[in-house]
């Protein structure tokens, strides 16, 4: 099953949080990466029904998604906030979802679902006593408890540690090599490029990047890379950089030497060599810009380019 | 309605804090009604007294607020809705259970205490304590779904709830005639009214404005609820 995104915007008041975002979520997994506050929640939301896109159309097969219940018959949520009821156990939690769903034979789907998530030994525990990653699998397991063709988790593995992470992972993976449309939201590259076979950018609200991840990996790499240096004699150091292609721009001041790498490959093998060859000690290299939000700027000026 | 629904929102309901004050101000009606026994003012005029300013006009717009928002503000303030909206079930349906709960739990924390606090004193005495059990039910109901409503649409019910028991029907009412057509607690005495043969109880509404004002309140604002239900937005935590 599809979801198509068709120019959709949703704006508050006069905040903008997603900006005319066309896209398809087919088949497989699906990661949507950005930072904090780029929007994704904003996006996934639509997706699921919870809220209207001011301007564009979120469709399911064709049919809208906003205002129509029938489609939870489709689609499993897992949305982020951590609340669920506090006094239910897991597995009347669990339970609960697949009455709702109206199943033929709810008691095993619940425990199916509940296996899925290895949540079978603390099932009859109230969630309020349930640590974060529990929390999150009874969730993930309430949503897939009508085995839906289209799975939507938001941070799914925020407040997981590292084991269960890893089986979550292996869950999504498992569902998307089945066929099923899923779609998670990160804001973690590595999760999202060990998972998805698909990674679509959001940053500031905008769709910035789509593709598999290598190109995604390949664009995050393959851009002009900022690092300082310290060394023994800066100038001389600086006089031999620039004369290679590698480095687009080279600037002096008392704190050292900033690079600008255009070719990030040919720089990290060059700067040991010109260095020895200069007779200059390096005392200390570091990337100037690596924290993701510079990352995804950069794809973002270039997608607009 | 929907079996599940109500399940998850009797426990709700029942399981936080505020189930303490669904008991406490019954409590409060029947033991001012063991006092009056105690102390022998059991008269018509200090029952209908006890039941007109206590227990329609304090105690069952209090109850209202507590039951009618109770059964889904919590839930949207905290995001815990979505698992019952994020299943194919019409929205609408959602709120017509919502309101069967709320107004249920007012027929056994104020419709119920009433008559046994007004036979306890009375008896069957000119049929204050069944009148006002009556006028207890019927403004349950129109509470439960006005108080529902404003648990859908705005994150302010409570104030907004208290801010119209209080100002509007209280003072306004007690000041303005006319307001009084506008006001729960003056239905729900026409009500009681149909049931009661006493020279110290005159409700102001007659039947005919207190009828179809019961049903269309009751009826719009479950309805109304529950196309704001559909159109509900929730966002994450960004």
């Amino acid at each position: 099953m599809n979801i198509e995104l068709t120019q959709v915007s949703r704006w508050y008041g006069n905040v903008v949080a997603v900006n005319d975002v066309t896209m398809t979520i087919g088949p497989g997994v699906t990661g949507l990466l950005g930072p904090n506050g780029a929007g994704k929640s904003t996006l996934l939301h639509m997706m699921a029904g919870f809220l209207a896109p001011s301007t564009g159309t979120a469709t399911l097969e064709g049919r809208p998604i906003w205002r129509n219940h029938q489609i939870y018959r489709s689609i499993g949520l897992v949305p982020e906030r951590e609340a669920v009821y506090g006094f239910l156990t897991g597995w009347q939690f669990v339970l609960s979802s697949a009455r709702l769903h109206r199943l033929p034979s709810p008691e095993d789907a619940a425990a199916k679902a509940l296996a899925m998530v290895e949540m079978e030994g603390a099932k009859d525990r109230r969630i309020e006593t349930y640590s974060k990653g529990m929390r999150q699998r009874v969730k993930v397991a309430a949503a897939l408890v009508h085995e839906p063709q289209v799975l939507l988790l938001d941070e799914p593995f925020n407040g997981m540690d590292p084991r269960q992470r890893l089986h979550l992972m292996d869950l999504v993976t498992e569902l998307g090599a089945a066929g099923r449309t899923i779609l998670f939201s990160s804001h973690i590259l590595e999760e999202v490029e060990r998972v998805a076979q698909q990674i679509e950018v959001l940053v500031a609200g905008r769709h910035a990047a789509s593709g598999d991840f290598r190109e995604i990996r390949r664009r995050m790499t393959d851009r002009p890379h900022l690092f300082r240096v310290r060394s023994s004699d800066d100038r001389r150091l600086a006089a031999a950089l620039i004369a290679d292609a590698s480095s687009g721009a080279v600037s002096l001041s008392e704190a050292g030497l900033e690079v600008q790498a255009v070719d990030f490959r040919r720089f990290t093998w060059l700067l040991p060599r010109v260095a020895r060859d200069a007779g200059v000690t390096v005392w200390q290299l570091s990337p100037a810009d690596e924290d993701l939000e510079s990352v995804f700027s950069y794809l973002i000026s270039r997608s607009t380019r | 309605m929907n079996a599940v629904v109500a399940g998850i929102t009797y426990r709700a309901v029942l399981g936080r804090r505020r189930v303490l004050l669904l008991i406490l101000l019954p409590l409060v009606l029947l033991g001012l009604a063991v006092l009056l026994r105690a102390v022998g003012s059991t008269d018509e005029r200090a029952v209908v007294t006890l039941m007109q300013v206590y227990a329609i006009g304090t105690m069952l717009p209090l109850l209202g607020l507590i039951a009618g928002t109770g059964t889904i503000a919590p839930e949207i303030d905290d995001g815990t809705i979505m698992h019952l909206l994020s299943k194919p079930i019409s929205r609408p349906v959602i709120a017509v259970t919502k309101f069967a709960v709320s107004a249920s739990l007012l027929a056994v924390f104020a419709a119920v205490p009433t008559f046994v606090a007004g036979y306890l004193l009375l008896r069957g005495e000119a049929g204050i304590a069944a009148g006002f059990a009556l006028g207890a039910l019927i403004g349950g109901i129109a509470y439960s779904a006005v108080f529902l409503l404003l648990g859908v649409i705005t994150r302010h019910a409570v104030t907004i709830g208290v801010v119209y028991a209080v100002v509007w029907e209280s003072l306004v009412g007690g000041l303005v005639p006319g307001a009084r057509n506008f006001s729960i607690q003056q239905w729900a005495q026409t009500f009681a009214g149909q049931l009661t043969s006493t020279d110290f109880f005159k409700p102001t509404v007659t039947m005919g404005f207190a009828v179809p004002a019961v049903l269309i309140v009751t009826i719009g604002a479950v309805v109304w609820a529950g196309q704001r239900l559909r159109v509900l937005s929730l966002t994450g935590d960004e």
